[in-house]
This record gives C-alpha cells, structure tokens and sequence, in this order.
C-alpha cells in the first residue's frame, strides 16, 4: 500500500499568444486528476487557459555542475551577435 | 498565512571551506539557488525545515477557520471563508512542491506531521470560540503572515521565493476581509463590539509569538540570514507589525490587551514606533512543545483526514494502473 502518488510538473499559459510556463508541481494518480488539482491549485484567480501536466519522472535535465562546459562556449562566439560587425553609419538602420 | 520564525533550525554543515565560500559568494551576489544545484547540507536541510513547517502551518490553519464556515453570517462571509481557507489549502500545496525539490517526500513530511516531530505555527493551537476570532485571524494572523512572507520573496532558493510570491498575491484578501469582519463588529451592537475586544485580546500575543524567540534567544538565525534564508530577524518584523498594526485597532476602537505598549519617538532610528511589554515565552514554548488548548486536535484531525482519504488515493492508483495496463495491451 506504501505505492507513492505520481508527482507532476505543471505549466500554465497565461493567455493566448505567450508560452505555457513552469508553475510548479502537484500529486496525482494520472494525467487526468493531475489536470483537476492543477487547476484547482495553480488557477484560482484567472492564472491561465491552457494547462499541462508532464509526469515529473519524464523531465531529463542538464547538470548544474557542468553548466560550465554546456553553456561558457557561447560566450566567446561574439560573431554571433550583430553588433560584431561594422556596418557604417550610412547604410542607415540594419 | 503563516511562517512563523523557524523552531529549531540547524545550519551546521561539513562541506570544505573552499565550497561553502563559493556558496557564499553566490548568495552574496544575490543568485538564487535552484534545486539541483550544489549547496551545504546544513542550507538544504534548513529550507526542507523550514518550508515544511511553513507548509503544515497553511494546512493545519484551514481548521481553526474551517471550524466556522457552517456558521458565517452571511452567504457573502461564508463564500469569503471557503475562498479563503481553499487559498491556504493551495499555499500548503505550493509550499510542499517547493520543499519537494529538495528531495523530501511529501508522504515522508506529512508522516512526521502526524507523527508530532514536525511543527507549525504555534498560533494554530489556540481555538476559534467566536465568529469575531475569524475577523481577529485574518487581520492579525495573515497580517503577521504577510511581515514574515514579503521578505521570503527574495528568499535565496528560488522555488521557495516564486511559491512566496504567488502566496502574497493572495494574502491580501485574506487580512482585507478579516480587518473588514472586525470593522462590521465594531460598528454593530455594543456586544459585538465586545467580541471582536475579547478576540484582539485572545489573539493578539499569540500574533507576536507568531515571529518566533527574540533574537538573542534564536540561536541558528544568523546562519539563515547568511544565507539569504531570511531577510530580517524576529524581532525586526515583530517590531513592523506591531507599528503597522496598533494604528489598526484604534480606528477600530478596539485596546491593545498590552498596558506596557507605547510610542518611542527613539525606536527605529528615530521614525518612531511602538514599544511592547513583555511577551510570555513560557505560554510559547508550551504551545510549541503541543501543550496548546487544541495541539492534539489539530492533528488528531489531519490524521483523520488522512486515514479516511487512504481509500481514494489507493483507488485512484488502481484505476490508474488499470487504465495503464489496458493501454499497454491495445498496442
Ligand atoms: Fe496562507
Ligand atoms: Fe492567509
């Protein structure tokens, strides 16, 4: 009996147009009752019209401890920024 | 509602010198720390403490409340209240999820709810005896309540600073309408004036000890504020809401049950505020320790919960290990 209720990741959009975004987690047997208590916690207050819930054993993420090699390589690619290049004044907005 | 200065904390950690100064140096530049990251045992195990009491604060405070919703006033305070108390049902929920990061179980927290090893809030073992306690706790206890959560927005863990945050979005209907249940009475019947008296007496210490010891007696405090855990200690946010608060009762019309309580023109730097008599710590840690009028109540309730609910968590996963199975043999 000691089986532990699934925990789930939920994501609510706040309106049409923006991205569904992290609001936190809760417990439930499935997908659908994680749908109910998602909404029952996260939106009582006109918070979204979209929810997902993603079984939170699902999520593969990146190791903060190598954060270092995942992510400083892009700090020395400057090229890939505009303002590495020299356009002059006359050209006008680019 | 309701952190209540940490009980008990212990920030002793064994990690090298060299890591807990690059720690150190995170927070200091005011990074947040995020769930995976490295961090001390002793600031892992603090927040796991810390949040969980915060959490079981928000749950055990449905009852008090809860107590009277069969008997509010009226259908507008009834729906007040049932708005309310669902709102510190969902605090205690984001509060566990938050806690829940750090890799604590949340069956593994409610066990030591019901077990008496974890605490909460102190305040919630004094018992709800009048319709005017419920003006009472929504002004004072959420009032306190929101002191003690502005700050915890910036609290350096994240998922515990953002769980904050959506917290103080909603605790201000709460103080609201409780300020506006004690305005009612007020403005009613000599009697019910006197009740909402009797309640801002009963309630009103125990609002103070709601910020935990005084600071010379909170011995593993400075670490949380070292760690951006806490912003400012116990008695700087018992002092701001004693000065936000007394103005309160006297627009009420109500007495501060403290005949020791009057204006400094020195205190606080010269601002000015309000001196307070002596708050009877015996009263506080019997209330902690579970000597509170309605300690065992309280959880001899969320056991009851719990127990009579076991039936519908374990269907529910049947059911869903059933549809699963189905699933699986369609493919
Ligand atoms: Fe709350
Ligand atoms: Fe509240």
């Amino acid at each position: 009996m000691k089986e532990e209720t699934p925990l789930w990741e939920v994501f609510i959009r706040p309106r049409n147009g923006l991205a569904h975004r992290h609001v936190g987690s809760v417990h439930a047997a499935d997908a659908v009752l994680a749908l109910d208590a998602a909404r029952d916690v996260y939106t009582r207050r006109g918070e979204g019209n979209s929810i997902w819930v993603v079984p939170s054993a699902a999520i593969t993420a990146s190791d903060p401890a190598h954060a270092d090699e995942t992510f400083d390589p892009t700090a020395d690619k400057i090229y890939r920024h505009p303002t590495f290049y020299d356009i002059p004044e006359d050209v006008g907005h680019m | 509602m309701y952190s209540q200065g940490l009980i008990g904390a212990d920030g002793r950690t064994e990690e090298s010198e060299a890591f807990l100064e690059a720690f150190q140096k995170r927070i200091d530049a005011e990074e947040k720390i995020e769930p995976k990251d490295a961090m001390p045992e002793g600031y892992r195990r603090t927040l796991i403490r810390q949040i969980g009491q915060h959490a079981h604060s928000e749950i055990v405070g449905m009852l008090p409340e809860g107590n009277w919703i069969t008997r509010a006033p009226s259908l507008k305070r009834k729906a007040a209240l049932l708005a309310k108390v669902q709102d510190e049902g969902g605090h205690g929920l984001y509060l566990y999820a938050a806690a829940e990061t750090l890799g604590v179980s949340r069956e593994q927290m409610t066990e030591e709810l019901h077990s008496g090893k974890a605490k909460y809030s102190s305040i919630f073992n004094y018992p709800t005896l009048s319709w005017a306690d419920i003006g009472a706790i929504g002004w004072l206890v959420d009032g306190a309540a929101i002191m003690n959560q502005i700050p915890l927005c910036r609290c350096s863990f994240g998922p515990y600073a953002r769980a904050m945050i959506r917290i103080c979005k909603e605790e201000s209907f709460h103080q609201r309408q409780g300020y506006e249940i004690m305005l009612t009475l007020c403005r009613g019947t000599p009697e019910q004036k006197e009740m909402a008296q009797d309640a801002l007496n009963r309630f009103w210490w125990p609002a103070l000890m709601m910020f935990g010891p005084h600071d010379k007696d909170s011995a593993h405090s400075e670490q949380s504020m070292k760690w951006k855990i806490k912003r400012f200690s116990n008695d700087q946010l018992r002092q701001k809401f004693i000065d936000a608060t007394v103005p309160q009762a006297e627009y009420l019309g109500l007495t501060v049950p403290d005949p020791d309580l009057r204006w400094d023109p020195e205190l606080n730097d010269g601002k000015g505020g309000y001196r307070h008599g002596e708050i009877d710590w015996d009263e506080f840690w019997r209330v902690v320790k579970g000597d509170g009028v309605m300690n065992r109540d309280r959880i001899a309730a969320r056991r009851k919960a719990w127990e009579e609910g076991a039936w519908v968590r374990e269907a529910a996963l049947a059911h869903a290990a059933k549809r699963e199975g189905r699933r699986a043999a369609a493919e």
